[in-house]
């Protein structure tokens, strides 16, 4: 990105000027943020989006729906306000133009207005409680410091990143699958890692314990730096969902990507860790005494990684060993490396808040943008489009009257358009039969009260 | 009555199917007084005799077995309509008994969800299902069809629980996956678009779930009823029984010594001292004062000693020695040996000579010159004071027993007494006089690192 001196520090940054003058230095402050509001970010989408056909539109409609969500914005310095709560697209809008939140999260559906909480008791009838919220789930891939040796912490690069990529098709295809959820956005959280949300009405309605129970269902990876075991995977054969995951998804991505892209077995230090999981020491001392001896010997031309791993398998595939818990030790190796490592915290509890897609990241300036669980693989986390980025974009196609919306001359057009057509639509759509089927049960019940 | 009709199967030979009853609604019955407080009684047997199995660890093999006898014990009858008759309002009963606080609800709640755990696993498939949809829940049975198509999965999710394959003939039931959310966090069953496919035997775990929650519930409403209303209405009639029944007595009947064993005559005089409660305190002394006891007396207090672990040898010495100056040796012979050979179940049919509980000597009648009964109940004001005050009770404690007393909560003053004397808090609560001194030994063993 160029940076040009004649346009630093400067406020005006529209310039019908094409070339250089419509550079926009690197960063993240209020100035990008007041036109990010003001031109880019699509608040009438997210408006459809949280209302969930509620647009009063059908006699079934629940007028006071929208009004009743929570969010809460983090401003400049840190301050944070919660419990913010809109009545209209027009409301929402000029609030977030007028306070230009550095974050904006998203909380629950409320049984009334959060602005109104305080008239309500915490217990007894008159409540004031979440009575809907999208089952939410949180990856980070600083989670996976121990098994990523290109970046740690907050870095992410094209050798890691696909860790995320697994984590999601792993997840989307059991959200699918598994729970016959249809309605569901993957979100890039503009850093390191991966949000998704499932609309559903099904799944906005889950009780607390009903989320717990999926979260359960998912949750595989036990780890912390101290357990040296993070994953056990007892039984005779795997549950169906852990079998599809693993022949799917997670063997064909740890044998050909990530086993040679980190050099999982290349150096005493790396191989050790895997030899460490395996619960027979004589197997481990049989692999480990060959692996030094092989120290620098290259006979094949083969990845080290690969030939090594073969060995191991072999090993402990073979039918000689009897021993309980090797049966299963190859799969419980895959999944400690690559099984996706949810934040279960996020996903148990409706009040839990998540930062709404089309947000910009402070330390990256990156934009939230959706992902596509269908083609993951293609995306790339070092070219989602930043804020000075679509801003300068935005300088450029000032010349263009055709597009009707300021974000269809930038980058974020393609977000957009991928949000809206392949999850906003299909879900509005999906809303819409809900109300009118709810409001003609309705209907038809207080027929059939009223006859004889 | 409800349950009844919707349970009329018969088999072939017009034999009544066992009935499991909801406890959906309060049955229609007259009850007499006698029943209401027998039939609860019996039925608190089997739920502490529940409680007890649990407390001390019991596997789930044990406690179906023990839920077998205790049922047997104290709840069957030859007519299958009277038993369960007396399950429905015993039920009933302790409803409103363990309604009062969120301790006892839980209790309750807790036992009785065991008690319908395994009663309703011993049940004939055939009556599961017909309790199942008694109970409307929404489970389908699947049919041979799907069940041919999902049946690798079946089998992959048993065998990853260390299970055999299901039966050909094996019924599996598809429910929603919110209504079996243990079984989806345990991984325990296949899921598919969004039904949960669930075992006949974890079919129990779905039914004790909803009937759990169903109590839960009820006993809420039962509480508010009891204290609004019914409380007061039956304050002459059924409400003393109820408060009664809370602290009855179902414990250990003490008849076989235990922990500390045998208790010889040169001790008799010091532990009376410092751990015999108040009645036993009494009509020792007044055995050393009378050399005399009549009937009454002389059974509560020589079951109470057998039980303190006085050997019949000792005892017979013991009491021959006190009534020596009033009794010959032949004439005791005579008249009294056989009466303490046969509580030491050495004469005659080896019944019930159990040591008496509170509850048994409290509700004695006295008549001239018996000084056993309970001293809270029986004592005039001033005399129980002076025998508290001689007892090493603090004045301020006194007033508080004397405050149980007069609300006629006499093992209530008796537990506080013990307080006052040991110096130490006692939860549970004094229910039998070998309790009393069993526990008195404990804390002064555990003082002076010796009986004392």
């Amino acid at each position: 990105m160029t940076k040009e001196e004649a346009d630093n520090g400067r406020d005006d940054m529209v310039i019908d000027v094409p070339g250089q003058a419509n550079a926009v230095p690197d960063g993240f402050n209020a100035n990008y943020l007041r036109i990010y509001y003001g031109k880019l970010f699509p608040h009438a989408d997210m408006f459809k989006w949280m209302s969930y056909g509620n647009d009063g539109k059908h006699p079934g409609c629940d007028k006071s729906y929208f009004g009743r969500r929570e969010f809460s914005f983090t401003l400049e310095n840190d301050i944070y306000i919660r419990f913010q709560s809109f009545n209209s697209v027009t409301e929402l809008e000029n609030s977030i133009k007028e306070k230009c939140p550095f974050k904006i999260d998203i909380g629950p559906v409320y049984s009334v207005d959060p602005a109104k909480r305080h008239a309500y008791a915490q217990s007894g009838d008159n409540v004031f409680t979440p009575v809907e919220r999208e089952l939410v789930f949180d990856i980070d891939i600083s989670d996976y410091d121990d098994v990523r040796y290109c970046c740690t912490g907050a870095d992410v690069c094209l050798e890691c990143w696909p860790l995320m990529t697994i984590a999601i098709k792993v997840i989307d295809t059991s959200l699918r699958d598994d729970f016959g959820f249809n309605h569901i956005l993957w979100v890039y959280s503009g850093r390191r890692g991966v949000h998704c949300w499932v609309c559903d009405g099904k799944a906005r309605r889950l009780t607390n314990e009903q989320r717990a129970a999926i979260a359960d269902y998912f949750h595989v990876y036990k780890g912390n730096e101290n357990s040296q075991k993070k994953i056990s995977l007892p039984g005779l054969v795997l549950h169906p969902f852990l079998a599809r995951s693993y022949t799917e998804v997670l063997k064909g991505f740890f044998e050909a990507k990530l086993l040679p892209n980190q050099n999982l077995l290349a150096s005493e230090e790396r191989y050790e860790k895997i030899l460490e999981m395996i619960p027979d020491a004589s197997v481990a001392s049989e692999l480990r005494r060959r692996w030094q001896e092989n120290k620098r010997a290259s006979m094949s031309k083969d990845d080290i990684n690969i030939v090594r791993w073969e060995q191991l398998k072999s090993i402990l595939q073979s039918g000689k060993q009897k021993m309980q818990g090797l049966r299963r030790c190859v799969e419980e190796i895959v999944f400690s490396y690559t099984y996706p490592r949810l934040d279960m915290e996020v996903s148990r509890h409706m009040n839990h808040l998540l930062k709404a897609p089309f947000c910009v990241h402070p330390k990256t300036g990156r934009v939230c943008v959706p992902i596509d669980p269908n083609n993951c693989d293609e995306f790339d986390p070092t070219t989602v489009p930043t804020l000075s980025q679509l801003l300068e974009e935005q300088n450029r196609g000032g010349l263009r009257q055709d597009a009707e919306n300021e974000w269809d001359r930038t980058s974020l057009g393609e977000s957009v358009a991928f949000f809206r057509t392949s999850f906003l639509q299909p879900l509005l759509k999906s809303c819409k039969e809900e109300i009118e089927n709810s409001y003609n049960a309705k209907l038809q019940q207080s027929k059939n009260d009223l006859s004889w | 009555m409800e349950v009844f009709q919707s349970h009329r199967k018969s088999s072939s030979n017009n034999v009544f199917v066992s009935i499991l009853p909801f406890y959906r609604s309060a049955p229609p019955l007259e009850v007499r007084l006698e029943d209401f407080e027998f039939f609860a009684m019996d039925r608190l047997r089997v739920l502490k005799g529940i409680s007890d199995g649990l407390c001390r660890g019991k596997k789930p093999e044990e406690m179906e077995k023990l839920v077998v006898d205790l049922w047997k014990a104290n709840m069957r009858h030859p007519q299958a309509v009277e038993e369960v008759n007396k399950d429905i309002i015993s039920h009933f009963v302790l409803r409103l008994v363990y309604c009062r606080t969120e301790e006892l609800r839980k209790w309750f709640l807790s036992m009785e969800t065991t008690l319908f755990r395994h009663r309703f696993r011993l049940e004939s498939s055939e009556a599961q299902r017909a309790l199942m949809s008694e109970f409307k829940l929404p489970y389908k049975a699947v049919s041979n069809a799907e069940f041919e198509s999902v049946k690798d999965k079946l089998g992959q999710v048993a065998r990853s629980m260390g299970q055999n394959l299901p039966a050909a003939d094996a019924i599996f039931y598809k429910v929603p996956f919110e209504e079996v959310p243990d079984l989806v966090s345990g991984r325990r069953v296949f899921i598919h678009k969004g039904h949960a496919y669930v075992a006949m035997n974890q079919v129990v775990s779905l039914v004790v779930t909803q009937f759990r929650s169903y109590i839960s519930k009820a006993l809420i409403l039962t509480n508010r009823k009891w204290t609004s209303t019914i409380r007061e209405q039956e304050k002459d009639r059924l409400t003393p029984i109820v408060e009664a029944l809370c602290t009855s007595y179902l414990g250990p009947d003490y008849s076989q010594p235990q922990e500390f064993g045998e208790i010889s005559i040169k001790d008799i005089d010091q532990v009376a001292k410092t751990s015999f409660p108040l009645c036993m305190r009494h009509l020792f002394e007044k055995v050393k004062e009378d050399h005399h006891l009549k009937h009454g007396g002389r059974m509560q207090l020589g079951l109470f000693l057998k039980g303190v672990g006085l050997k019949l040898d000792d005892a017979l010495a013991f009491w021959k020695a006190e009534f020596a100056p009033k009794v010959s040796a032949e004439r005791f012979d005579k008249e009294y040996a056989y009466n303490i050979r046969h509580n030491y179940g050495r004469e005659g049919k080896r019944t019930d000579y159990t040591p008496y509980s509170c509850q048994k000597i409290i509700s004695v009648t006295l008549g001239i010159g018996d000084h056993h009964g309970c001293p809270y109940r029986h004592f005039s004001e001033e005399n129980l004071r002076a025998a508290l005050v001689r007892m090493g009770v603090s004045s301020r404690a006194v007033e508080d027993v004397m405050d149980k007393v007069h609300n006629r909560h006499y093992q209530l003053a008796c537990t506080l007494t013990f307080e006052a004397v040991h110096g130490s808090s006692y939860d549970a609560g004094i229910n039998h006089p070998n309790q009393y001194f069993i526990d008195s030994q404990r804390v002064l063993q555990s003082k002076n690192g010796s009986v004392a």
